[in-house]
């Protein structure tokens, strides 16, 4: 059967179980558009390129499965940079293709041309410039084959013009062979000695603590985490990357370590003589000084990655595999029951003294981010998904949501991409429209990507965004007032402009607003009753409000400052 | 980390320099992948050559000598093995490796030092691959160190240019298992 390239790049995504592609058309991705109207495959006409590659994060990481952008050369190309960037950052599975110019064109500086691949070689896990219509099925194989196994990440894959208009013959690969990826092997025999030493430390410990990173979620070991961790009762925390790996509601969970994590979380850590690492990459905003960074703690390091290993923290047992197995492998082991009640005992008055606390908001207003959060948490459907952007309402999210099960929290943690939240809820919301779809935003987040609404309206994608509008950048005045002595620099943004509401309704979308606890009930209900069309609410919150508790930047987590509230109590 | 005895006098390499001799697939943009990962990094490259291996056009092999200094050499190693057209990577200690290295030179010469250019090259065992009436070039493939004394040597002659390619290396051979 003769194909053309084109043709032949969507029938490869169409035999890798592709069914929606978030895009934007332009010249040198032309011929790629016409086969599209032949095609089962969805796709989604995004406002901007930037929306495309988020929608496709948010997709892959509600689904697990890979989420797939194509835009165009040049400009389209580079457009969709900073998604393919936070997809590195966060190891999530992308295939990006972009339109390049004809093959003949390439290095001239032809119109709409750019080096993408050389732009994108830090900061995908490969990337790929097709050379002949022959090798596009093997090359969409091979980026699907490598977006997804192993540590997964970005592939982008570069199309010439005239490649997609050039003929070939159709095959498709059968066999991993055929990929042509002798560098490539994902999957390394256990190291059954590692897994010894690994069951001797814990056997030996008297404070471990499990601490899991987004390699679980990534490795789908959420059970196997359940049934580790119930059997051993050692105490769990979940990094940003890993919400809901493991139920928010269970008791042996201490929630989230790190620069704004529990106080209970960050301590226990620091307090631990044993750190059980699973998929998790001693991340600064989780250790803060590395120097003092559970300075008693022996480590236990399990990563698919092994570059993972004594990269920031030297590890006493390194155990390169997947979560899952690793699990699996230490529950097999059935070490010595461990007699933790000491560290429990001292765990729970952490708990008990240093709840995450907020002041309690008066009826008129303003409105307080975290208050907000948990007035829509309490009203939404079990397994809601929520995604954020990038600041104060991103750490109240999830800080104040409780997350039960994998999948239901969406966010740019690496990168910290502002404007990541509302395409991000688009793409989970197409991956799983069973399910409800909260994004909680920032003002200034909002902004950087709003007009994705529009695509969200018409392509009947209905997802609910409350926006945290405490007129401000509000942690990077978080940051000025405590650490730059109140000398607030660019950082205002102005609750009235733009008006959120009638931007909403401009775009298709339900558009409300809340000053105070009552409106807040009220477009809280309204938002649930609305399942049609995009709502978005206005929810205007105290400016000076911070995030609590915090490690500051380089600080040791010794030096955790809790919520003004709690100030002056003993620790 | 072992001594360093392969080392001149001149010290190039840094005391800690590893070599990697990686084989790579040979696509287009391999190399700049592995420059782009040293750089972005921070590992320190002292010297790099490539060429097409092992009988086959399909892979390539890289020598790079790294500076373990600039960075562990677990780092460097897991970091590289990452990239998918890597296929292999086999870390040389120097005293586990025979490495080699070329040298060009070419050099003003009258009939005062002649005579004297034409000793030095003898004792170091090089050539001389190209004359005309006011210079010679001198070759020398040798050890690193080798290289480091004839450079060396040939500083009190005038040099017109002097061009070394970086040092390619394979493991040492043990004794020969007999079949």
């Amino acid at each position: 059967m003769q194909l053309t390239g084109a043709q032949a790049l969507i029938k490869s995504l169409e035999a890798e179980g592709v069914d929606t592609i978030f895009g934007l058309p332009g010249g040198a991705i032309l011929p790629v558009y016409d086969p599209i109207l032949d095609s089962s495959i969805r796709h989604i006409l995004v406002r901007h390129e930037q929306g495309a590659g988020h929608m496709a994060e948010g997709y892959a990481q509600a689904t697990g499965k890979a989420g797939v952008a194509m835009v165009t050369s040049g400009p389209g190309a580079t457009n969709i940079v900073t998604p393919i960037a936070n997809a590195h950052m966060d190891s999530t599975p992308l295939v990006v293709i972009t339109g390049q110019v004809a093959t003949a064109s390439i290095g001239t500086d032809a119109f709409q041309e750019c080096d993408i691949t050389g732009i994108t070689m830090g900061i995908t896990k490969h990337n790929f410039l097709i050379q002949s219509a022959h090798e596009i099925p093997r090359v969409v194989a091979a980026a699907f084959h490598l977006a997804t196994t192993g540590r997964p990440g970005p592939v982008l894959i570069d199309l010439p013009k005239d490649i997609s208009q050039s003929k070939m013959e159709w095959w498709y690969p059968t066999t991993i062979e055929e990929l042509d990826l002798p560098g490539y092997h994902p999957e390394v025999p256990l190291d059954e000695e590692a897994v010894a030493l690994a069951v001797a430390l814990i056997g030996a410990s008297e404070r471990p603590v499990l601490y899991v990173g987004g390699g679980t979620l990534k490795s789908r070991a959420t059970l196997e985490l359940r049934a580790f961790a119930e059997r051993t009762k050692i105490p769990v925390v979940t990094t940003l990357m890993a919400r809901g790996a493991f139920p928010d509601s269970h008791e042996l969970h201490l929630g989230m370590p790190g620069m704004h994590g529990m106080y209970s979380a960050v301590t226990a850590i620091q307090k631990a003589d044993l750190l059980i690492s699973l998929g998790a990459r001693f991340d600064d905003r989780v250790t803060g000084q590395i120097s003092s960074f559970a300075a008693g703690a022996k480590v236990i390091h399990v990563d698919i990655d092994r570059a993972e290993f004594n990269k920031v923290r030297r590890a006493d047992v390194a155990l390169q595999t997947n979560v899952a197995s690793a699990l699996r492998a230490l529950d097999a082991a059935k070490a010595t029951p461990l007699n933790l009640d000491v560290w429990w005992k001292q765990i729970r008055t952490w708990q008990e003294r240093y709840p995450l606390v907020y002041d309690e908001p008066t009826a008129e207003g303003p409105l307080l981010a975290q208050h907000v959060i948990k007035a829509i948490a309490a009203q939404a459907a079990p397994g809601t998904i929520v995604t954020a952007g990038v600041g104060q309402h991103q750490m109240w999210a999830s800080q104040f949501w409780e997350f039960e099960e994998p999948g239901t929290w969406v966010n740019s943690g690496g990168a910290g991409t502002m404007g990541f939240g509302v395409p991000a809820a688009i793409g989970a919301k197409v991956g799983r429209p069973d399910r409800t779809v909260w994004c909680i935003d920032g003002d200034g987040c909002f902004q950087m990507t709003a007009q994705e609404l529009v695509t969200a309206r018409v392509e009947g994608i209905p997802i609910k965004v409350a926006i945290m509008n405490n007129a401000y950048l509000g942690m990077v005045r978080q940051w000025q007032e405590m650490f730059y002595e109140e000398r607030y620099s660019e950082v205002y943004l102005s609750a009235e402009l733009p008006d959120y509401v009638k931007w909403a309704e401009a775009m298709g979308c339900v558009g409300l607003r809340a000053h105070n606890l009552q409106e807040m009930h009220d477009v809280i209900e309204i938002a649930n009753q609305v399942n049609d069309v995009p709502v978005v609410i206005d929810f205007r919150t105290h400016t000076a409000e911070k995030v609590f508790p915090m490690v500051a930047a380089g600080a040791s987590n010794d030096d955790i400052i809790v919520h003004p509230l709690q100030r002056g109590d003993a620790r | 980390m072992s001594p360093e005895p392969l080392l001149g006098a001149t010290g190039r390499a840094p005391a800690r320099h590893h070599i990697l001799s990686v084989l790579v697939e040979n696509k287009p943009g391999v190399l700049a992948r592995i420059a782009g990962l040293f750089a972005r990094r921070g590992f320190n490259i002292y010297s790099l050559a490539v060429a097409p291996s092992e009988g086959n056009a399909r892979f390539s092999r890289v020598t790079i000598v790294v500076d373990a200094e600039s960075a562990p050499l677990e780092q460097i190693v897991g970091q590289l093995d990452k990239l998918v057209n890597v296929v292999a990577i086999t870390d040389l200690a120097p005293n586990d490796a025979i490495e080699r290295e070329l040298l060009l030179a070419t050099l003003s010469v009258d009939d005062g030092n002649r005579g004297d250019v034409l000793d030095v090259v003898a004792n170091a065992g090089a050539a001389i691959i190209d004359v005309n009436a006011l210079s010679v070039t001198v070759m020398l493939a040798g050890t690193p160190s080798a290289c480091d004394e004839l450079e060396k040597s040939l500083e009190s002659f005038a040099e017109v240019a002097l061009q070394r390619t970086g040092r390619v290396a394979l493991p040492r051979l043990g004794p020969a298992a007999t079949a």
